[in-house]
């Protein structure tokens, strides 16, 4: 068995994403949390290289692991928060129940994904030469790697959507104004720098 | 089998998904709960793109550009809902969040 390069590449990054998940929710210092997530989003957006989809792999290394994740590390190192201690991990009757639920929502999931996943694979050939009829009838926008698509599908079909993503970006950015604005009569010092700081969040998306 | 295909990526979805969910439910900082709802939805973009790909049509990857949006405006709303939880109550874990208790 030989494996071919984008074969090899795939398993690797799918490794990282996966693996850098699962260090996400491991580890006791949020710090680390942060830094494990940062490595799974480039993960994913090594992924969306090899689905061909280069404009959300340069979009999800900038948004995410660019903006939100500084965000986190900023709001971590401003509340200074240690790592979790362990003597609040004894099992009660609540967290055994929880990691029930969550245990039996996996499973259904992986047996769904099991399941469904030969019906997904018999419906077209294979992903890397989709002939003509496997193409979806009625979609006006055909799949292609360039940037120049997305704007045509973004500015035709979804015009009405992308006004609702600009508004609720706006929406976002004066709530977060209006709830880290300092209150009249309360003297705390610290809050005007993470308010500036969190209000100048939203805007690099909108460009 | 010689190539990977659509299935493939759906199972690293899925795991993707999988962890972001126990992330959710088994712990208790806040910060955290927050990071693992974000791999859960980098999971939904990635099956997304998958089948995006695999049927030829750009709607699944228009998709995932909102998701993203919603994502990061998500994020810092939680975020500023949690400095001001914490100004209050001088902590991120869950357990200390029982204003509503009872």
């Amino acid at each position: 068995m030989n494996l071919s390069l984008v074969d090899f590449l795939f398993y690797v990054f799918a490794t990282i994403s996966v693996g850098g998940g699962l260090a996400v929710i491991l580890s006791r210092n949020p710090v680390t949390a942060a830094m494990f997530m940062i490595l799974s989003l480039v993960g994913v957006a090594s992924l969306f290289v090899l689905l061909e989809a280069f404009f959300l792999a340069v979009l999800q290394v900038l948004v995410y692991a660019g903006a939100v994740m500084v965000l986190f590390l900023f709001i971590i190192m401003l509340m200074d928060v240690g790592p979790e201690s362990g003597k609040g991990t004894a099992l009660s009757k609540k967290r055994l129940l929880s990691g029930f639920v969550a245990v039996l929502g996996v499973g259904f999931l992986t047996v769904l994904t099991l399941e469904y996943s030969g019906v997904a694979a018999d419906s077209g050939a294979n992903w890397q030469d989709v002939s003509e009829e496997t193409r979806v009838e009625g979609a006006n926008v055909v799949f292609s790697k360039s940037v120049k698509s997305f704007g045509y599908g973004l500015f035709t079909k979804y015009m009405l959507p992308l006004q609702v993503a600009g508004f609720l970006l706006l929406a976002a950015m004066v709530g977060v104004i209006v709830l880290s604005k300092k209150k009249k009569g309360e003297s705390n010092d610290e809050d005007t720098e993470d308010s500036s700081l969190e209000s100048s969040v939203p805007q690099p998306e909108e460009a | 089998m010689d190539t990977i295909g659509v299935q493939d990526f759906l199972v690293v979805a899925v795991l993707l998904f999988s962890v972001g969910f126990l992330g959710v439910v088994l712990r208790r900082n806040l910060l955290l709960v927050l990071m693992s709802l974000e791999l859960m939805l980098n999971a939904i973009n990635v099956a997304l793109v998958a089948f995006s790909r695999h049927s030829a049509n750009m709607d699944g990857s228009l998709f995932v550009f909102f998701i993203m949006t919603v994502a990061a405006a998500e994020v810092t709303v939680g975020l500023a809902l949690l400095v001001a939880l914490y100004k209050k109550r001088q902590s991120v874990f869950s357990e200390h969040m029982t204003l509503l208790k009872n």
